[in-house]
């Protein structure tokens, strides 16, 4: 990045909001939310204030991780119409003080982790933020198309780490709660590149329909949707989830690979898409597909952890299939 | 132009927000640490040789 721009002067006085815009609190929410669903299911009996610090810990040290890529990544930011709003592209913040923000919310978080919790949980979160921050940020987002699908694992982690700070241990069934989101990152965040191409171009991020073009970015995400389906209802085979969840993913997959085979016969990415403003969800007849995809990708992965928490709060019993 | 003295104000309130900010953070720390050493604690203090 420009250090010169990141340490420019503020052009706005910055309010506390602005700084709590470089935790990123939507991320925030789904981190808590996958989190707590790995400390629920965990099954152990855990204090409800160290449980609440356990999911305290995760939330800040995400948010430390955001900070860092908002630091990192203000120079891309202040090019693409979704992020130029945010504190540092926009002047509100200076560039230093989120890379200070990023740092000392990272101590702070790992150190509460591993005092209140176990190490072994303070450091798979420190591994997780600085795998979101440096090899994500710093090197894979600028470098290669498979960005986001490396890059990934750090925002499957939240739910292995809750797993964790419960257990003191990583099993099976943690990491297949972080395999459902790592394999559903690429069709989610492709489905929405494909309709957000022209800024990533425009930053020189090289996403896959910019490097690879919109016909085989259409096609990975139906190959991934293929794969992620059946990761998806694997829980309710390891004695993870129930009969509702085996419903949810069951259905819920079907829908999900429906719409992936409508985007990959559509031509959604293929032209420009001429948007008139930064929503997500407000596209062009062309990318309707794409945007559907993107919106229930989101649902479907919310459902899938909803079911698993819910389930698991009400004591229903895993099904037992083998 | 925009009147510095009206800038100043905001300037003023935001900084005022961002100490009240910082502030709390701190004290929601503090009791924190305070909190998880007690509960951490407890088990072990009942367990203690009389």
């Amino acid at each position: 990045m420009a250090m010169s721009e990141a340490l420019s002067p503020p052009k706005a006085v910055a309010r506390w909001q602005d700084y709590l815009q470089l935790l990123k609190p939507r991320v925030m929410s789904l981190v808590v939310f996958t989190a707590l669903t790995g400390l629920v299911c965990a099954g152990q009996p855990i204090h409800p204030v160290l449980g609440a610090v356990a999911i305290l810990c995760i939330a800040v040290g995400a948010g430390a991780s955001a900070s860092l890529n908002m630091w990192y990544d203000a120079d891309i930011d202040a090019k693409m119409r979704r992020t130029r709003g945010r504190p540092v592209p926009s002047g509100k913040v200076q560039g230093a003080e989120a890379l200070t923000l990023g740092v000392v919310l990272s101590l702070f978080s790992v150190m509460l982790m591993g005092m209140a919790l176990n190490w072994f949980a303070a450091g798979l979160l420190a591994f997780t933020i600085v795998f979101y921050a440096v090899v994500y940020t710093m090197w894979l987002k600028r470098w290669t198309a498979q960005n986001i699908v490396i890059g990934g694992l750090a925002g499957a982690l939240p739910p292995v780490i809750g797993w964790a700070a419960v257990t003191g241990t990583a099993p099976a069934n943690a990491w297949l709660l972080c395999a459902i989101i790592f394999m559903w990152t690429p069709p989610h965040f492709w489905a929405l590149s494909l309709y957000t191409s022209e800024d990533y171009a425009k930053a020189g991020v090289p996403m896959m329909p910019v490097v690879k073009g919109a016909a085989s970015t259409r096609k990975q995400i139906l190959i991934y949707s293929l794969l992620l389906i059946p990761v998806c209802i694997a829980p309710a085979f390891t004695g993870l989830g129930g009969l509702a969840y085996l419903a949810v993913s069951g259905l819920g997959g079907l829908v999900f690979l429906l719409l992936a085979w409508r985007l990959f016969l559509s031509q959604a990415g293929d032209a420009a898409d001429p948007r008139n403003d930064d929503g997500l969800y407000d596209v062009r007849a062309g990318a309707r597909d794409a945007r559907n995809l993107f919106a229930f990708s989101i649902l479907y992965l919310s459902l899938l952890f909803a079911t698993l928490l819910v389930e698991h709060l009400m004591g229903l019993q895993p099904l037992e299939l083998f | 132009m925009s009147d510095p003295a009206r800038e100043d104000a905001t300037a003023l309130k935001a900084r005022r927000g961002r100490n009240i900010a910082i502030a709390l953070g701190l004290v929601v720390f503090v009791i924190l640490v305070y909190v998880v050493t007690v509960i951490k604690m407890g088990a072990n203090v009942l367990e203690r040789a009389i």
